[in-house]
């Protein structure tokens, strides 16, 4: 019988011919990930195994980005903790402030996530390296620290939900307006324990960028990986990114799949997720009226120099509804210089933004931007739980950079076709 | 492997940012977690959480980020075994990698209320209700699974292969 994408990458890990849904498996690593809230537990753990060291230097990133820079005294210790693990085990990939970004966004363009790879990643973000036709999910410490000792992780092969792509999107829709309504559509459940592949002619219409905040957000519909078919655009991105040897793996055309979803990316319209789960979408015309406080653009989904060049688009000339508070983080330091030649920083300053270093601060409620009791934002970011951005009585609205951005001028949920770009 | 104790009831969709918010994860300590456990979701847990005592959720129950902490927080509160219609994936891995028993029963999870008094053998997956008076047929680990818990989570796993040189079997 044939297999999907993903059982192919992992039977191949595995030294198997063939995998079926269900089957527990032992597969090789390409990349072991962690940052520094997950990192200081799996160093805990990697000390109780009989290992002298890391089963592969190369093969290991370390990136402090959560609470980095240091927010506090607890946060610097454990920032420390990895920063001294790193040297000592003399990991090649930790990457200190300066060089660091937020990971999702710095490992593709550090080249060190290519098409065929399998990864994984102590952190549930981990999955958006199915952008480039990647195997990579997220797990916890303990798997970490087991993958730094031995350089494999065990796996439950998974069955898959197929997303057949058609279509080309209409103006200020995104690829995260597509993956909201996919979430709105399936249920935060929708997809669990299983991959969510995505294929199908509509596909050259979808960036790069598109693809990793698509693929970002696969965890946020329960689902084990999500994975593109790979073409043009992913072998572009990988051979300008890496030098690393990459390799493509095709569905088979008899694979099976639990589900086909077809997926016209011509009727998708911006859409919002209100609080407090990814999958309470409405299109932006049905979220009228809602009064916000705070805007976040940036995020392992939407911080990228593309996300960011949607949002200069709407902010340049403009200004911020006054009492409004805007905080955009580019995710790595590169795209923070891309975006400071290209202008965008100059616009979000003139318009009245604050423009943060790279860290997943606010995305996660841990610094940079938390709210009080009764405050709203509207974020580019991917999760909209209870608390999510702080105080409990508070509420993240998610949204594309688009609709982000257009809200920061009118101080409400805004439909970016309703602006006036200058 | 047993356990008794009574019934802390939840929804679908626990989150991990419910059950450990972001703001702790400065520390891993976890007698510091358990402090904080399930905070923003039920502020009395903490107070009224007894040793062995057990969380009976409905779907999907962890859903979010792949913080262990959230399995930490919960063992170290005291609880001995979460029983849920559905878990999400990453928490379900790192509950087994940690040696949190956990246990899938729609049935459960539907019937059983708040401070229900459980009786939960893990071997057989069989989940005795004493307050009702009713029993409930839970899915019992897969093999595997069994042995990794068996010889205490992923890390003893992991060096008994190593030690045994048989790193690939499952």
């Amino acid at each position: 019988m044939g297999m999907t994408m993903s059982q192919k990458i992992l039977a191949a890990h595995a030294g198997k011919d063939q995998v079926k849904v269900g089957e527990l498996i032992m597969a090789d690593l390409d990349l072991v990930l962690g940052n520094d809230i997950t990192t200081p537990v799996a160093i805990k753990e990697f000390s109780k195994m009989s290992v002298e060291g890391v089963f592969d230097k190369s093969k290991i990133a370390i990136v402090p980005d959560h609470f980095a820079p240091n927010k506090d005294i607890k946060a610097a210790e454990q920032c420390k903790l990895i920063r001294e693990f790193a040297h000592d085990k003399e990991i090649e990939n930790y990457f200190e402030m300066g060089q660091m970004g937020i990971e999702h966004v710095l490992l593709p363009e550090k080249g060190l996530v290519v098409s065929g790879n399998l990864v994984i990643g102590a952190d549930s973000h981990t999955c958006t390296y199915g952008a480039l036709g990647a195997f990579s999910t997220g797990v916890g410490s303990t798997d970490m620290a087991a993958g730094m000792a031995t350089g494999k992780a065990w796996f439950k092969v998974p069955s898959a939900i197929k997303f057949n792509i058609t279509g080309s999107m209409n103006e200020w829709v995104s690829g995260k307006d597509v993956i909201l309504h996919i979430i709105g559509m399936i249920g935060v459940d929708g997809a669990l324990y299983r991959s969510m592949e995505f294929s199908g002619p509509g596909l050259k219409n979808l960036t790069i960028n598109d693809r990793f905040s698509m693929a970002n957000m696969a965890i946020e519909a329960g689902a084990k990986n999500g994975i593109f078919a790979v073409d043009e655009i992913t072998l572009d991105y990988v051979k300008k990114h890496s030098k690393k040897e990459y390799k493509v793996y095709e569905a088979d055309s008899d694979a099976e799949y639990e589900q086909v979803y077809d997926i016209d990316l011509s009727k998708i319209e911006p859409t919002i997720a209100f609080p407090h789960l990814p999958d309470n979408t409405k299109t932006v015309d049905q979220a009228e009226n809602i009064k916000i406080d705070q805007v976040v653009i940036g995020s392992c989904t939407n911080g990228r120099l593309e996300d960011l060049a949607v949002a200069a688009k709407i902010l340049r000339g403009n200004q911020v509804k006054k009492g409004i508070r805007v905080i955009i983080f580019p995710a790595t330091q590169k795209i923070f210089l891309q975006a400071m030649i290209k202008g965008y920083i100059e616009t979000f300053i003139k318009a009245g933004c604050v423009v943060s270093t790279p860290t997943c601060g606010p995305c996660l409620g841990g610094h940079m931007g938390i709210l009080a009791a009764k405050e709203r934002a509207v974020a580019t970011t991917n999760r909209n739980f209870i608390g999510r951005m702080g105080h409990v009585e508070s509420e993240v609205y998610l949204a594309s950079p688009a609709v982000a951005a257009a809200s920061a001028l009118t101080g409400y949920i805004t439909d970016p076709r309703k602006v006036t770009v200058k | 492997m047993k356990a008794e104790g009574k019934v802390f009831k939840y929804g679908d969709n626990v989150d991990t940012d419910v059950i450990i918010p972001a703001r702790h994860l400065n520390t891993s300590v976890p007698s510091e977690l358990a402090k904080y456990c399930m905070e923003d979701i039920d502020a009395d847990f903490v107070k009224k959480v007894q040793e062995g005592d057990i969380i009976v959720a409905e779907k999907n129950f962890g859903c979010g980020s792949s913080r262990e902490h959230a399995p930490i927080a919960i063992k170290a509160s005291g609880i001995s075994c979460v029983i849920a219609a559905t878990f999400a994936r990453i928490f379900y891995r790192n509950s087994i990698n940690i040696g949190l028993p956990i246990i899938e029963c729609k049935e459960a999870a539907k019937d059983i209320e708040f401070g229900d008094q459980l009786k939960v053998n893990f071997d057989t997956g069989v989940i005795e209700n004493i307050t009702k008076n009713k029993s409930y047929q839970g899915q019992p680990f897969p093999e595997f699974m069994q042995k990794l818990i068996a010889s205490g989570g992923l890390v003893a796993y992991v060096n008994k292969n190593i030690e045994q040189g048989e790193k690939d079997e499952l």
